[in-house]
């Protein structure tokens, strides 16, 4: 190859600009690999269109490369921030953060709301609960106590003296149940009418010849009493009872006029 | 007397930011020139400077030396990208105030010159270049004409062309060397 006239031909400034099809350009390249005279031809060229090109530049732009660098590091380190479609992306990733923490903070709320109500009724049901134990103890004591007095119904030394309404109260009725081994008495008073305020029931012991009344208890607290069963203490040796209304606190004898019930020891 | 710097452009396509600062000061100014020359516009000629500088890192690795120069690579990559903003609204727009038609005026009007050249060697050299001469190498070089394009424009047979360039560019030459 006459590399003289390959230099001449224009060939090489073209290639330098860029005017040659890439076939072309690949076969420079290849030459000027081979040749050195051609390569220095280039870089002559090169140099002179790099002095032409600095002179129509508006300065040198060393002041850019700074704004140039920031923007690679930007895009090499956190392409996620400098792309604006993916910063669109990140915001939408705040505000779903921010709808997040939102919805959480009002699922607290409403859980802690929820817990709290939750309380309130353990503490009402715990409440209820000692209620109902209380009814509980209430009905077992009753219970126990119904099965003591079955018990004295049925014991064969109880002796049973059923008490007639009199003058005052033709309607009332008692019975008391008089067990001669223990001494007790168990009043039932059920059909009693309820004592009016400042008044109470006075029960006694009477020996009949002649008359003779003690008393052996009064029925306190009547209306509050349920069974209306009252125990009392009898050491006499009794022949009838008798059933009096009396002021609150007894009498040292019977107000006869006010003398409700009385039932007399029928002999077994 | 520069030469290809092909152990710094190997350090750029392995992404060494060092490289691609000597690099960016090695072709910066000129490819601000070619730039500038087909927008007539400082401050776009500005904003395309930087976007090709950002190719330029960012497409290293395709350059190849059995295919072309690197010199025409990165100029290949700022004309196409100076053209492409002529075609936008903000070049558009400007354009009604434009008078420099060829890279010759902004030599001639330019009254600041970096270090890097013989500033009244190349206005010396400016005006007495040959009219067919400013044509050419503002067609070819800094419009980035193919051959076919340019010989077309110019109503010049090939070979002519070919020719005329080559003695335009030796001409060249000879004020910047002397």
């Amino acid at each position: 190859m006459d590399l003289e006239q390959y230099i001449s031909s224009g060939v090489l400034e073209l290639y330098v600009y860029g005017a040659l099809t890439e076939e072309e350009s690949i076969k420079v390249s290849t030459e000027l690999k081979k040749h050195p005279e051609i390569l220095k031809e280039v870089e002559e060229i090169e140099n002179a269109l790099t002095q032409l090109s600095i002179a129509a530049a508006p300065y040198n732009p060393e002041t850019l490369l700074l704004n140039i660098q920031q923007r690679i590091t930007n895009s090499n380190t956190s392409k996620v921030i400098e792309h604006p479609a993916k910063s669109k992306k990140s915001n939408l990733v705040l505000y779903i953060s921010w709808a997040a923490s939102i919805a959480l903070l009002i699922g607290l709320i409403s859980v802690i709301n929820q817990r709290n109500e939750l309380r309130e009724n353990i503490n009402t049901i715990s409440a209820t609960n000692i209620e109902l134990e209380e009814q509980i103890n209430i009905a077992k004591n009753d219970a126990e106590k119904t099965k003591q007095l079955l018990e004295v119904f049925r014991d064969k030394d109880i002796i049973t003296v059923p008490l007639d309404g009199q003058q005052v109260a033709p309607e009332a009725y008692a019975a008391i149940h008089w067990d001669s081994k223990t001494n007790q008495v168990y009043v039932d008073a059920k059909e009693l009418p309820t004592p009016p305020e400042g008044k109470e029931y006075q029960v006694w012991s009477l020996t009949l010849e002649p008359l003779t009344p003690t008393s052996i208890g009064l029925l306190s607290n009547f209306s509050e009493d349920e069974n209306k069963i009252f125990i009392l203490e009898n050491p006499n040796s009794s022949q009838a009872f008798g059933i009096t209304l009396e002021p609150k606190g007894g009498s040292e004898s019977p107000t006869m006029e006010q003398l409700y019930t009385l039932g007399v020891i029928t002999a077994s | 007397m520069q030469t290809q710097p092909d152990g710094l452009i190997a350090e750029l396509q392995a992404k060494n930011p060092k490289a691609f600062e000597r690099i960016y000061d090695r072709y910066s100014e000129s490819t601000f020139g070619v730039i500038n020359s087909v927008l007539k516009d400082k401050h776009l000629a500005e904003e395309v400077l930087q976007d090709v500088f950002v190719k330029i890192w960012n497409n290293a690795e395709s350059y190849n030396s059995s295919k072309g120069r690197f010199f025409t690579w990165v100029l290949n990559i700022a004309r196409n990208a100076a053209i492409d903003k002529t075609r936008s609204k903000a070049y558009k727009n400007k354009q009604k105030n434009l008078k420099a038609e060829y890279f010759v005026d902004i030599i001639e009007e330019k009254n600041s010159f970096s270090n890097k050249i013989d500033a009244i060697g190349i206005q010396k050299y400016i005006n007495v270049l040959k009219p067919y001469c400013k044509k050419i190498i503002n067609l070819l070089y800094f419009q980035g004409f193919t051959q076919a394009e340019a010989s077309e424009e110019l109503e010049m047979p090939l070979g002519t062309l070919k020719t005329r360039n080559r003695n335009c560019m030796n001409k060249l030459r000879e004020i910047l060397t002397n």
